[in-house]
């Protein structure tokens, strides 16, 4: 046998821009009523929908495995009935309950006790994690799996802590839908390294896979005239790690955008270089599979009574390339006018091909696509319940 | 005892009417869940909390305390509280 006599590949400067061979994509929308799938063709031209799975249910998040292309999970209720999570291995044919879903620890009689209204947010663990899973609830509580999603476990050293407890506030002081935990990292590189965001109840970092905790708020700023030293008033709307360089994080926050670099523990203001007229208040944050230096946001207005639609009803992507210095309006396709569009936070995704495509959904029901990073947009449904997440993978 | 399901329980129990046994509340809720597992929770909160869209009635009485006693012979209805689209 011949031996190989390549020599190994010098360390790159910059990373890769060379994608894997294009395979199947599917695009998991969850709903106000229930959730779809969208199965793609190797050019992502045309999708076939496969749906409604839970016609009335409220699914808030559903997510493909990355480590076996094949499992799904989707955290449901309804109107009336608590909060669950639905595993499925056969990509949506057929669907089985969590055993034991997210639930807060019963507290002793005579003391009031928190209950999971919906689980908000699922997060596949390590790919050398097989089976463990975690899930942000609302109200904000931080829970694991070990099995694949059958049984989950909360995290005491979080969801009831008496310091975390007064920062995460009551329902009252919570976002219209609820407050919730949302934006569950862990670091590829280590299993240990944990990060989770607040809205509202701040940025928070674990280095002993969720034992003890520690803030991570140097750089936001909160709403004018609170105390940004206090957890409680910060609101991070969506926190991202750069695949590429997992020292980089990206955070679209209810106050700007931010970028932080480790091991500094201070976020930078990267969206002050927004156009003044759109502002850098917006819900989901998204970066490039194989760049750190580019990343998109969806802008939102955040005028007066905080609209939370596309400022001026013109719609845009904005995407920087260079970390955040600069911004470039992406919008070809889009409406030009009269479109009062409201994007949430896990409403807005990329897949991993080259070049890159972007996904998001409307509040309105539409979901749109680029196949070029952005630079043209087409609009892959409409008339779906409003859309609260939406996410692109490839299948096994 | 007879306990009356609503439809958005029906894919737990496949019908609208099955049968449990307890002598509380508490213990027919318990028995529906060993039969149909999953159920419990749709209707009780981990504080053991009747939900917000759940009612139950015992002989045509709403029922708030899930140590209520009850008999063979009551009949128990799990409802969905009516609530907007």
């Amino acid at each position: 046998m011949a031996r190989n006599t390549r020599k190994p590949a010098a360390r790159r400067q910059r990373p890769s821009t060379r994608a894997r061979p294009q395979r199947r994509l599917i695009v998991l929308v969850a709903t106000r009523k229930g959730a779809w799938l969208y199965h793609g063709d190797a050019a992502r031209k045309t999708w076939r929908a496969d749906g409604p799975h839970f016609l009335g249910h409220v699914i808030s998040h559903a997510v493909l495995d990355p480590r076996d292309g094949r499992t799904l999970l989707a955290a449901a209720k309804t109107g009336h009935l608590g909060p669950t999570v639905f595993r499925s291995t056969d990509l949506g044919r057929t669907w089985k309950e969590a055993a034991q879903p997210p639930a807060f620890a019963k507290t002793a009689d005579g003391k009031e006790g928190r209950a999971v209204d919906h689980t908000f947010w699922l997060a596949p663990g390590r790919a050398a994690e097989r089976d463990v899973w975690y899930a942000g609830t609302s109200p904000q509580g931080l829970f694991r799996s070990g099995d694949g999603g059958v049984t989950w476990k909360p995290f005491s050293s979080l969801n009831d802590d008496p310091q975390f407890r007064e920062w995460m506030g009551t329902v009252q002081d919570g976002t219209p839908d609820g407050p919730k935990l949302h934006s569950i990292i862990v670091d590829p590189r280590d299993s240990t390294h944990l990060y989770v965001a607040m809205s509202g109840g701040g940025v928070h970092e674990s280095v002993d896979g969720g034992r003890t905790w520690k803030t991570l708020l140097k750089g936001l700023e909160v709403v004018e005239g609170f105390d940004a030293s206090k957890p409680s008033f910060h609101d991070p709307h969506c926190i991202r790690i750069c695949p590429s360089n997992p020292d980089r994080l990206y955070q679209q926050n209810h106050c700007g955008i931010y970028r932080l670099d480790r091991p500094s523990d201070t976020w930078e203001r990267i969206g002050k270089s927004m156009p003044e007229r759109v502002g850098d208040i917006g819900f989901p944050m998204v970066v490039h599979p194989r760049d750190a230096d580019t990343a998109w946001v969806f802008p939102m207005s955040g005028t007066t009574v905080w609209p939370r639609t596309s400022p001026e009803g013109m719609p845009a992507v904005y995407a920087t390339r260079n970390g955040g210095k600069t911004w470039q309006r992406l919008d070809a396709g889009l409406p030009a006018t009269q479109a009062w569009w409201t994007v949430k936070r896990q409403a807005m995704t990329a897949d991993a091909s080259d070049p890159v495509g972007l996904y998001f959904g409307t509040t309105s029901g539409e979901l749109w696509m680029s196949r070029d990073e952005g630079r043209r947009w087409a609009c892959i449904a409409r008339h779906l319940p409003e859309i609260y997440a939406v996410e692109a993978a490839e299948l096994s | 005892m007879k306990v009356l399901v609503p439809s958005a329980l029906r894919s737990y129990t496949d019908r609208g009417e099955t049968e449990a046994s307890g002598p509380t509340l508490a213990g027919v809720l318990a028995d529906l869940e060993r039969q149909y597992p999953g159920i419990r929770f749709r209707m009780i909160d981990e504080q053991d909390r009747i939900r917000r869209h759940i009612r139950i009635f015992v002989n045509g009485e709403q029922v708030r305390d899930l140590s209520q006693p009850l008999n063979a012979s009551d009949e128990v209805i799990i409802l969905q509280a009516l609530s907007g689209g």
